[in-house]
């Protein structure tokens, strides 16, 4: 299976993203955590296999989760109260994001997309997704504060 | 009155004066100034809440006086560097001479993504990021790799060709031109562009790459080529409209400037060519 098969060449556009992340979600319907781990695992590298691969496995926008990811712990909460869509509190979100229990400013978008303040311009359809991929960008290194 | 020229046409020189100019900025500490005003405006502007710099129709104003204030900042320390453009639907490869060692420097290396040639190279010791999403201070970029093509001029065509400049809500989910544009809609654009380049020209301290404001300078030009086309349309909305810049208010951080103010380019200065 080529992971990029189904990504299109304009895949950062919501409408390209909805549409590769459906079509995945369904080629891996049933096909069990064997598989799931292996998309997971594909995208590392730079020249590689589009990040996006991780996308398939991911549950629904509002699961939060706990999880350790290429040796990192990604956490993901919604935030009490946290409706706010405006500036201050938590950046709008209403949830937050931790890479090793610092801060990664996430925001949805009105089509119910995410992005991050690593991937600004590319939108991801789960908050998990989102760490992830921001992970695999880290290779590593650590994000800082939030000014 | 200043030319704004296609980087593709730009002599040694101009290339030349350009990057010390840009290099000039950052030793004297001004150029992370940019860096900041840019990803504090990026994380706040948000679809349901007040947004000034993106996701709404001030996006094109709000960044047509953004790189103003740049260009502004590159001639006073040589008064001959206007901002050059990329066309990106003309030079759409990893090796084009924008990339080259005389100009931006080229791709990231494999193994980090450090851009590792050029004049903002980290090792040459004058490009050393201070604003920045993470602990790495060296530029990065990932040419090609998260999204694999450019725009094409057929589809930047098609999106010169929508009528209306912005539609409600006035956000990432709008139709018509700024969001087409922007990118958030339909083909993508402005986004794709930042995507491809990748490292931190996809994070929301972008400017840390000067390919921004090359980048950015384009996506004005094709403002001022929709303007050109559309004679009967302008920038919406007009008025009273919540969280959103109408025509007449003015945009933060500057305060005293409006999308009205920054309509006509050419008091400012001129593009060489039509798109």
């Amino acid at each position: 299976m080529s992971e990029n098969s189904v990504i299109p060449s304009n895949g950062s556009s919501p409408e390209g993203r909805h549409s590769s992340d459906l079509t995945r979600r369904r080629m891996l319907q049933g096909a069990g955590v064997a598989l799931a781990a292996a998309a997971g695992t594909a995208v590392i590298g730079f020249t590689g296999p589009s990040r996006q691969s991780a996308v398939a496995a991911d549950p629904g926008a509002g699961d939060e989760f706990d999880e350790v990811y290429q040796g990192r712990r990604l956490q993901g909460r919604r935030l009490d109260g946290g409706h706010d869509s405006g500036h201050g509190g938590h950046h709008g979100s209403g949830y937050q994001v931790l890479i090793d229990g610092e801060e990664l400013h996430v925001m949805q978008n009105a089509d119910g997309t995410w992005i991050s303040v690593v991937n600004h311009y590319q939108t991801h359809a789960t908050p998990r997704s989102l760490a992830r991929a921001a992970v695999i960008d880290l290779q590593g290194a650590e994000l800082l504060p939030l000014s | 009155m200043a030319v704004r020229k296609n980087q593709a046409t730009l002599t040694a020189k101009e290339k030349r004066d350009f990057v010390d100019a840009v290099l000039e900025l950052k030793r004297l500490g001004r150029y992370d100034s940019y860096v900041s005003t840019h990803n504090t405006f990026i994380i706040s502007d948000s679809d349901n809440g007040e947004r000034v710099g993106h996701r709404s129709p001030s996006f094109l104003p709000w960044h047509r006086r953004f790189l103003l204030q740049f260009e502004q900042d590159l001639q006073s320390i040589n008064p001959a560097v206007t901002l050059p453009y990329w066309d990106w639907t003309a030079d759409r490869t990893t090796t084009s001479s924008i990339w080259g060692p005389d100009f931006l420097g080229g791709n990231g290396r494999s193994s980090d993504g450090q851009v590792t040639t050029g004049p903002f190279a980290y090792s040459g010791g004058k490009w050393t990021l201070a604003v920045r999403p993470d602990s790495r201070n060296y530029l990065r970029r990932s040419l090609g790799s998260a999204v694999a093509a450019l725009p094409t001029k057929a589809e930047a065509e098609s999106v010169l060709a929508m009528s209306t400049y912005d539609m409600a809500p006035w956000n990432s989910s709008s139709d018509g031109f700024r969001n087409h544009l922007e990118g958030w809609r339909g083909v993508n654009l402005h986004n794709r562009v930042h995507v491809w380049i990748g490292g931190h020209m996809a994070t929301g301290m972008s400017p840390n790459d000067p390919a921004f404001w090359l980048h950015h300078c384009f996506i004005d030009k094709l403002w001022a080529e929709w303007q050109t086309r559309h004679r009967d349309q302008s920038y919406l909305p007009t008025g009273n409209t919540a969280n959103v810049v109408d025509l007449n208010e003015t945009m933060k951080p500057w305060n005293n400037v409006s999308p009205a103010d920054m309509l006509d380019h050419t008091k400012f200065y001129t593009y060489d060519t039509g798109f």
